[in-house]
């Protein structure tokens, strides 16, 4: 008997009723027909003829239509049939394709919860990254018209961006024409006392014309005078807005008080302003600086220099003028300035320009997982098509045009998207909070990531267009749908392109995700390998801390010296001390001090005869603090003094390159500004720039002066940041209460600061690989996982598909693991293609990471090996369950349902 | 459709009489009106599905009569009609005016033919 409702209900559809209606007049309707369909078999007409006359009566289509259409049209509502009345405007009916999609989500609502859960992850993941982005490369400086401002570098033999010497940046800024102004600055830490207990306070010596050139504002006082920043003036002294606000409580009567700073006594003229990004606290004139190295052109003492460009000043104009500029200065001071040039870079490609490799990195990885995320739901969606089959064929026989089933899926995906895009955010502000606080300290600007407008414009913009990257593919499979086809009941057709499209999209899930794997295998390699590292001395059990000395103790050299050996004295005596040193410089840190020098022990050759090393101030010692080897002759002692010959030690990069084949003991060598020195032994080679990093840098011999050996009048800049660093018996940084009770001292007036454990040191010299190992192994494991879900979600659609096939098959006597075989070759078969793919395109894309990478290239093929196990797991995992539902089909049900 | 003795034009004037009148005492169901109505004018009125439900559509939503589902053991549920209150007046009014109407003619033409 056929199936009345059905053919009546096809009848009804143009009529545009409510569905309860068309349901209730359907069903009334098919009654009629298969009462008139018996009566007529009953009084003998043949079936096919009862049949006829049954269906032209009932389904007198013209004359039921219009007859049902006078009653029935008055009260019809907007139709919401798709396809219908979308003529006139392009847009028309968008309110309605919302309505129903909304309507259709919801009626959905556990398939709508994953594949929002699925897009939340993609998109939560691309906004934190993006809020990243934005916040650190594409925001402006927060300067007033920042474009115009670029730090000005020196450059020489060895350096392509070297600190300033003060009286090149004193020329600089009085020959140059391209600069409206410039600037200069250099980090410096302040003993604050005469309030309280001794504070040490990060600070920055400044010119007048810094805060000027970079156009702050000020909320409270004034910046510095030109006449303040002059060599005997008064001192005066700003404040950080953060200082201002935690240590003198935002007083705004703060302004002309007197604090002591490094036991000068400084007018406070001024609070700088909460946007500017710097992290020192107290601000001095760059004149009050009494550090020796103030007035040489030898001297590089960390100055950075920035400059205003003129308005409408291109910066290569800029570089030309200021290339003659340093041109003129060489010629002007060969012995100094010979080989020296400048080197003009916008400020903001100058701080963030690094990390940009690394962040477009991690924007692309972000970008794999949405992609996956977009190929699972496009996947969800093409399953949940087969059933909607109907749905479309039937708007497709009423008339909808193509484009406009289209159009309604695409809203559909569109509003999944968005769904995706509401749940993702909250994770995209938590995921950001995460990054930043994982971000290894070198990230700059990271106080200034968060979630702002852009991130929200860039969220919408994402979900836009991944609703219709992933909606498209379904929606076009759906709109070819033949409604012929598709209204015959038990169809199984029209689905060999659909099932092609998922095998592609699970494959491309897998490929995405073995490269994600593969770039994470690599950082994980790498930041392993570095650990494996030798840096030269023995890690564990060192802590390190800078030291200040007391402003009574710096009022002399002699002071210096005794104050600096009873500290290192007091320390050694600590119970669980074994030995404790002095360092002006730590391996692995974020500072350097180089110093040139030639051969021999005669006046100072000409450029090409000169050389850098890296150059350690250390006390006797700390070779013995850090088990830096000794190789050959001794190590320093503390008859190594004022008194006795200058000597050094150098490490044995030194030794191979500047002697080689021959005994550097006993040999000397002339370091500029402290004279000749004669090397009393060979340490071995530290890793002072990095653990990855060190084999490559240009300056790698190290020598070690001792600091007992110091001239005086080196002796109050010299010890300016010094390091204590000692060797505990037990966990290091349980020793600090003691450590800093010793260096205070009697009177309670010298503070430690930048206390860390040694292996802190380490592991933070290694914070930016981490960090990119870290994120990396967080979107891997989420790319493997909605892999994983693709590869199950396929196969079992396909098991539940073959289940008839499957069923014959083991009717003719297939074994289960016959039937468990055919599908997970299938399965793997799909993840297989995936697989290769990816694993080729992980040789090329990896690359990228070039500079991450330590002691393993692109194609290692551990990593490889390592990826293909790990993807092959997971691909049989997802495959098991739906294979083991196949091996236990039961033919005879498997047949009864045909 | 009409038998050709008879004219489409006089069946419409009295469907909504015809069907009213079936479902006075009873309720019935839209095969069971459209069996008798043929029944009862032996062959000579047959209405089809296309005209008669829409017509019990339009009664419906004039408030006449009124449909119910029930389910009778064994059988597919069906929708019976009843005449609602205003429909018993409407079909009153309508007899009346029918019985006049036909008198009237009969009248007329009867006078003729007598």
């Amino acid at each position: 008997m056929p199936e009345w409702k059905e053919l009546v209900r096809r009848q009804l559809a143009e009529l545009r009723l409510t569905p309860e209606r068309e349901a209730e007049i359907a069903e009334e309707l098919a009654q009629h027909a298969e009462d008139r369909y018996k009566e007529l078999k009953l009084s003998g007409v043949s079936d096919a003829e009862a049949l006829r006359l049954a269906l032209n009566e009932v389904l007198d289509q013209k004359a039921m239509a219009s007859g049902l259409r006078d009653v029935e049209r008055t009260d019809v509502p907007e139709p919401v049939v798709l396809g219908a009345g979308a003529q006139g405007h392009f847009l028309s009916g968008v309110g309605q394709d919302l309505r129903y999609g909304i309507r259709t989500l919801r009626k959905n609502a556990g398939f709508s919860a994953i594949a929002i859960l699925a897009l939340a992850i993609g998109i939560g993941a691309n906004t934190a990254i993006f809020s990243v982005v934005n916040g650190v490369l594409l925001q402006p400086l927060a300067y007033p018209d920042s474009a115009r401002l670029v730090n000005i570098y020196e450059t020489g033999a060895d350096f392509s961006h070297s600190s300033v010497a003060y009286p090149n940046y004193l020329d600089w800024r009085r020959e140059s024409h391209s600069f409206s102004d410039m600037g200069a600055y250099r980090n410096d830490d302040f003993n604050l006392t005469g309030s309280g207990h001794p504070e040490r306070v990060s600070g920055e010596y400044v010119t007048a014309s810094l805060f000027p050139v970079l156009g702050v504002t000020l909320p409270l006082g004034r910046a510095f005078r030109p006449e303040e920043d002059r060599p005997g003036t008064g001192c005066t002294v700003m404040l950080s807005y953060n200082f201002w606000q935690g240590r003198f409580g935002a007083e705004r009567t703060i302004l002309g008080k007197t604090l002591t700073l490094n036991a000068m006594n400084c007018v406070v003229i001024g609070v700088l302003p909460a946007s500017l990004s710097a992290t020192a606290q107290a601000y001095l004139p760059i004149e009050q600086w009494t550090g020796a190295g103030l007035r040489t052109r030898e001297s590089h003492p960390g100055l950075r220099v920035v400059g205003r460009l003129r308005l409408g000043m291109s910066i290569q104009a800029a570089r030309g003028e200021m290339e003659a500029i340093a041109k003129g200065l060489a010629q002007q001071y060969p012995a100094t300035n010979a080989s020296n040039s400048a080197a003009v870079v916008p400020m903001k490609d100058d701080m963030v320009g690094n990390v940009r490799p690394v962040l477009l990195l991690l924007v692309g990885a972000a970008g794999f997982v949405l992609i996956i995320a977009c190929a699972n739901v496009a996947n969800l969606l093409l399953a949940r098509s087969a059933a909607r089959k109907r749905e479309f064929a039937i708007r497709a026989a009423l008339g909808a045009e193509r484009w406009r089933v289209v159009r309604q899926l695409l809203t559909e995906s569109v509003l999944l998207s968005l769904g995706g895009a509401a749940v993702g955010l909250p994770l995209a502000q938590w995921g950001t909070t995460l990054l930043v606080a994982a971000a290894p300290a070198t990230l700059p600007r990271s106080g200034e990531v968060g979630i702002d407008v852009y991130v929200l414009l860039f969220t919408l913009a994402v979900s836009l267009v991944t609703g219709i990257l992933f909606g498209l593919a379904p929606a076009m499979h759906s709109a070819k749908t033949n409604p012929q086809e598709s209204l015959k009941e038990g169809t199984r057709g029209a689905g060999g392109g659909r099932h092609r499209t998922e095998g592609i999209f699970v494959a491309l899930e897998t490929c995405l995700a073995v490269i994600l794997l593969a770039g994470s295998a690599l950082m994980i390699q790498s930041v392993w390998r570095l650990l494996q590292v030798n840096p030269g001395f023995t890690v564990s059990h060192i802590l390190t801390m800078q030291v200040a000395l007391s402003p009574k103790a710096m009022a002399s050299p002699v002071g210096i010296r005794t104050a600096l050996q009873q500290l290192v004295q007091r320390v050694e005596m600590l119970p669980g001390v074994q030995a404790a040193a002095l360092t002006s410089l730590l391996p692995l840190g974020d500072s350097d001090s180089e110093i040139d020098f030639w051969l021999g022990n005669g006046p100072q050759p000409g450029p090409e005869r000169i050389k850098t090393v890296v150059f350690y101030v250390v006390s006797p010692d700390y070779p013995a603090v850090m088990q830096i080897p000794l190789l050959r002759g001794r190590v320093l002692t503390e008859r190594d003094n004022l008194s006795s010959t200058p000597v050094a030690l150098i490490d044995d990069v030194m030794a191979r390159q500047i002697f080689p084949g021959v005994d550097p003991i006993g040999r000397q060598i002339s370091l500029i500004a402290l004279g000749t020195v004669q090397i009393v032994g060979v340490v071995g080679h530290v890793k002072q720039w990095g653990l990855g990093s060190d084999d490559t840098n240009k300056i790698r011999s190290q020598v070690y002066f001792p600091l007992l050996q110091i001239p005086d009048k080196f002796m109050s800049s010299g010890v300016t940041a010094l390091t204590l660093a000692l060797r505990s018996k037990g966990e290091p940084l349980s020793f600090v209460p003691s450590v800093r009770a010793a260096v205070a001292g009697p009177a309670d007036d010298q503070p430690v600061y930048a206390v860390q454990a040694m292996k802190d040191v380490i592991s933070g010299s290694l914070a930016g690989r981490r960090f990119m190992m870290f994120v990396l192994i967080v979107f891997a494991s989420v790319a493997l996982l909605l892999a994983a879900v693709g590869i199950y979600g396929v196969m079992s659609y396909a098991v539940t598909r073959r289940t008839n096939e499957l069923g014959v098959r083991s009717a003719l006597g297939a074994s289960p693991w016959q039937i468990v075989g055919l599908v997970l070759r299938q399965g793997m078969g799909l993840a297989g293609a995936g697989l290769i793919v990816g694993l080729a395109a992980s040789v090329m894309l990896t690359r990228f990471m070039g500079s991450l990478l330590y002691g393993v290239g692109a194609g290692d093929p551990l990593t490889l090996v390592a990826v293909t196990v790990v993807l092959g797991v997971v691909a049989m995992l997802a495959c098991v369950l739906p294979a083991k539902r196949a091996s236990a089909v039961d033919p005879v049900v498997a047949l009864r349902c045909e | 459709m009409f038998n050709q003795a008879m004219s489409p034009e006089w069946k419409k004037g009295s469907a909504e009489l015809l069907l009213l009148s079936l479902i006075e005492s009873v309720p019935r169901h839209g095969y069971e009106i459209g069996k008798l109505i043929e029944q009862r004018s032996q062959g000579a009125l047959r209405f089809h599905a296309a005209s008669l439900y829409p017509l019990l559509y339009r009664l419906e939503k004039r408030g006449w009569v009124q449909g119910k589902w029930v389910e009778k053991a064994g059988q597919r549920r069906r929708r019976y009609y009843n005449l609602t209150a205003q429909g018993r007046k409407v079909l009153a009014a309508q007899r009346k005016g029918w019985e006049s109407f036909v008198l009237a003619i009969s009248r007329v033409t009867g006078a003729e033919n007598a």
